[in-house]
């Protein structure tokens, strides 16, 4: 066995799918989690995986796999890694296939693959509408059996506080706190990778799961990590609005032939196959969510005067809907005591995943050297705007590169690093010393209520330099009301208030990142919708970078990898990509 | 039922720590229409008061997905084991009582450690022994009728309520309860996994295994999944016989 250990953060897909292939590389691999590996928010993934591997599909093949994706992210996204995921993809669900995860299958038992939203070949493989749940548990079974053998040891409940950084800024390790016990303590590594996934929280109620705050991520942007491309953030057109959370209803559903309508003039009005005939229901996400903003808002015509469409499943086989969309009619039988099979269902859009993140280099390596990142946490794949099926597969490819560059990294990471890290543990101590004796007048749950809505008015579907300017304005506010917030529980384990105090500060500064950074790319791209400069303008045709600074963030911006396909205009024959 | 907007009374079993005193609290809560358990929470720990005005810490909890997938919102509502991200109010009795897992080790409030059921999990092989990532080419084929049923097996959370409501799981009887059985099926019914078949049915019929099921049958209903427990349990103990009487003709 090598001596090189590996630090992996995060257990969702891209942080297992790296812890593996560290493993496999003879690294000894810590694992930290928020939560037991088997309860990330992978497990939430509905609708698929894409790999161009599918015998039935003809004509379709890695190449065209690439372009629905470039042509879906508008560009923006670097051409070179992005081609290499969709080369590695086939292998890569042959390999769930052999872990086990239940993917539907043809009467004959070859794997089967649906269509889905932004593309016109059936290259998504599924298990019912519980893809990601399938798909985790298989790899949580082989870090499992990895951890039996005293490979892979979990730190299940730790949650991440920093990046201990040696003298010359690389990364050796980082700090973390046991949530049950409060103990702060350093975990040394030749290299160390984040797989934090999105954040959705910053906008309140999204499709994510609660723990999807980015603060991770917002920690390590505030010790000097770039993040990049930031205002590009998914809305998703279909999802459960609920008290607590936007519960998705993934694009399986359309794939499966379910339709959008709502009433007009008495009649059912299927505005997006009139507006998109080559896609129809199926259109790029972005392209559908500003359909529906524009038919509910600016026609009035959304159901009961909301922003809400009817997503009509009634006429679909009893078939497709107990098995092919299993899960997903369950979900909505429970929560709206309706039965889809019945009723159209009423849904709304929501934000739904971040396509920026942490920039990272081809190996996924940040600019800390020594730190890598992998899943949503990071910006590589997506452009400005994820195509469905794609990010299961960006997470477990981006995990495995990021693993194996980890694992080559930290061979020749030598020294010692011990003061660096006991240095980083005493600020960390103090920090959560401070947090905890916090005694002001705000109260934390509420500041997150108004970021959530000033974030969620002014910086998802349409975008304006006024109300940009107005968010900003709020973010400035609510970080100087953070400082004088109240922590009202004193104790030491298991304080999920003060836990939760913690996160809000980092998520206030990743805030700042993406308003800023829709604020000044004044063009339309992917899921940035701009109404003061509706069109796409290639001068913008970069990468948002940006870096921290006490006053708030520097944005610079960086070239694009364009060296396999020239950018075109969009036009509906390939609205989807 | 009670209208969805009128107050919610829900009392909180509470105690701060495993060895802390254990006592209830009583909150108010204004009802909102489609409120679940998990909304009610949210709104103590922002307005950390009890019904009587007094200043209180908020109640710890664990929940993270509140679509009911990742299984961590465990705890007893009204006395029986259930996700609280599906328990809407007003389908409730109320005042709507809360309390921990009770076969788990206490952390805080709600908050139990399940690290035992993920333990379970190890002892039966939950895993498919493969060579490693490199692409050597598709799995097995499987006819989808057979996927269709390891397909229920794999959708089980590891949340805990079948053990919860298992009358045969308990500190003496160490039995690992029905999820963890299941799982052994559901690998044993892979092509693949079948490799460690027999290691897996012999870990099944060691101590704290198959033989501790008295056949109560209610982790049936306590599935909040659907997970068919007893069908794959009955399976089980078809298996195990089998394993022994080929074992007792091998000798």
């Amino acid at each position: 066995m090598r001596t090189a250990n590996i630090l992996v953060i995060g257990g969702g897909l891209a942080g297992q799918m790296a812890a593996l292939a560290a493993a496999e590389q003879n690294c000894r691999v810590d694992v930290l989690s928020l939560v037991p590996l088997r309860r990330s928010h992978s497990v939430c993934a509905q609708g698929g995986i894409n790999a161009a591997a599918n015998p039935k599909a003809q004509g379709d093949g890695p190449w065209v796999h690439f372009e629905d994706t470039i042509r879906g992210g508008d560009y923006l996204a670097n051409q070179g890694p992005v081609k290499r995921m969709c080369e590695a993809a086939p292998g890569i669900v042959r390999l769930l296939d052999r872990m086990g995860a239940a993917f539907h299958r043809t009467p004959e038992g070859f794997l089967d693959f649906r269509l889905f939203d932004g593309s016109k070949h059936r290259r998504t493989a599924y298990a019912g509408a519980t893809t990601g749940q399938q798909i985790l548990y298989a790899l949580d079974e082989q870090v499992r059996r990895y951890e039996a053998a005293g490979m892979i040891r979990k730190f299940e409940g730790w949650e991440f506080l920093s990046a201990a950084l040696d003298g010359n800024g690389s990364c050796r390790g980082a700090v973390a706190v046991d949530l049950a016990s409060g103990e702060v303590r350093a975990f040394p590594a030749g290299a160390v990778v984040v797989a934090t996934g999105g954040l959705g929280a910053l906008f309140g109620r999204s499709t994510n799961s609660l723990l999807n705050t980015g603060a991770a991520a917002g920690a390590l942007y505030g010790q000097g990590a770039i993040y990049a491309n930031g205002e590009f953030i998914q809305v998703h057109p279909t999802a459960i609005p609920g008290p607590d959370k936007m519960r998705l209803i993934s694009g399986s559903a359309l794939a499966e032939g379910a339709r959008i309508w709502v009433p007009r003039n008495g009649k059912r009005w299927y505005f997006l196959e009139e507006k998109f005939p080559a896609y129809g229901n199926l259109v790029a996400r972005d392209l559908a969510v500003r359909e529906i903003h524009d038919v509910c808002c600016r026609q009035g015509l959304g159901v009961g005067g909301e922003l809400k469409v009817y997503l009509d499943l009634t006429e679909l086989p009893k078939d497709v809907l107990e098995v092919k969309l299993a899960g997903l009619v369950q979900l909505y039988r429970r929560f709206m005591r309706e039965d889809p099979a019945v009723v159209p269902m009423k849904v709304s859009p929501a934000v739904h995943y971040s396509m920026g993140g942490l920039w990272i280099d081809p190996q996924q390596m940040t600019s800390i050297p020594g730190l890598f990142a992998a899943g949503e946490c990071e910006y590589q794949y997506h452009g400005a705007n994820r195509l469905g099926g794609n990010s299961l597969l960006s997470c477990l490819h981006g995990g495995m590169v990021a693993g194996r560059s980890a694992g080559a990294w930290a061979d020749g990471a030598h020294g010692d690093a011990g003061a660096g890290l006991q240095a980083e543990v005493v600020r960390q101590e103090a920090w959560l010393g401070s947090v905890a004796s916090m005694q002001g007048r705000e109260n934390p749950f509420r500041l997150h209520e108004e970021l959530g809505r000033a974030m969620t008015e002014q910086v998802t579907v349409v975008r304006t330099n006024a109300g940009l300017d107005a968010a900003l304005e709020k973010i400035q506010e609510l970080k100087e009301r953070w400082d004088d917030i109240a922590v009202c529980d004193p104790a030491k384990g298991t304080n999920q208030s003060a836990s939760f105090v913690r996160q809000l500060h980092h998520m206030l500064e990743l805030a700042h990142v993406i308003a800023l950074g829709a604020r000044l790319r004044e063009e339309s791209r992917g899921s940035h919708y701009k109404v003061d400069f509706p069109e796409r303008d290639d001068r913008f045709l970069k990468t948002t970078l940006a870096r921290f600074t006490p006053d708030g963030p520097r944005i610079e911006y960086g070239e694009v990898d364009l060296q396999f396909l020239a950018p075109r205009p969009r036009t509906d024959e390939e609205a989807g990509p | 039922m009670t209208s969805p907007t009128a107050e919610i009374r829900l009392e909180v079993r509470r105690q701060d720590g495993p060895g802390a005193r254990a006592r209830w609290e009583e909150f108010l809560v204004p009802g909102t229409p489609g409120m679940n358990v998990i909304s009610c929470l949210r709104w103590i720990q922002a307005n950390p008061v009890d019904s009587g005005g007094r200043p209180t810490t908020p109640v710890a909890w664990d929940c993270n997905c509140l679509e009911e997938v990742c299984g961590a919102c465990s705890m007893l509502i009204n006395g029986r084991a259930r996700q609280a991200c599906t328990a809407l109010v007003d389908e409730l009795q109320q005042p709507v009582r809360l309390e921990p897992l009770s076969k788990f080790p206490l952390v805080r409030v709600l908050v139990v450690d399940r690290a035992v059921l993920f333990e379970h999990l190890k002892r039966i092989l939950g895993w498919i022994s493969i060579d490693g990532l490199h692409d050597v080419g598709p799995g097995p084929r499987v006819p989808e009728k057979q996927r269709r049923f390891g397909y229920r097996l794999s959708g089980c959370m590891t949340c805990g309520s079948c053990v919860e409501a298992c009358p045969q799981v308990s500190a003496r009887t160490r039995f690992m309860g029905p999820a963890a059985l299941a799982q052994a099926v559901y690998f044993n019914l892979s092509p693949l996994g079948r490799i460690d078949a027999e290691e897996r049915l012999e870990a099944v019929m060691g101590e704290g295994g198959i033989s501790q099921c008295a056949n109560a049958q209610n982790c049936d209903n306590a599935c909040p999944r659907g997970v068919p427990l007893t069908t794959a349990i009955a399976r089980l103990n078809r298996a195990t016989s089998w394993h022994l009487v080929r074992e007792w003709l091998a000798r």
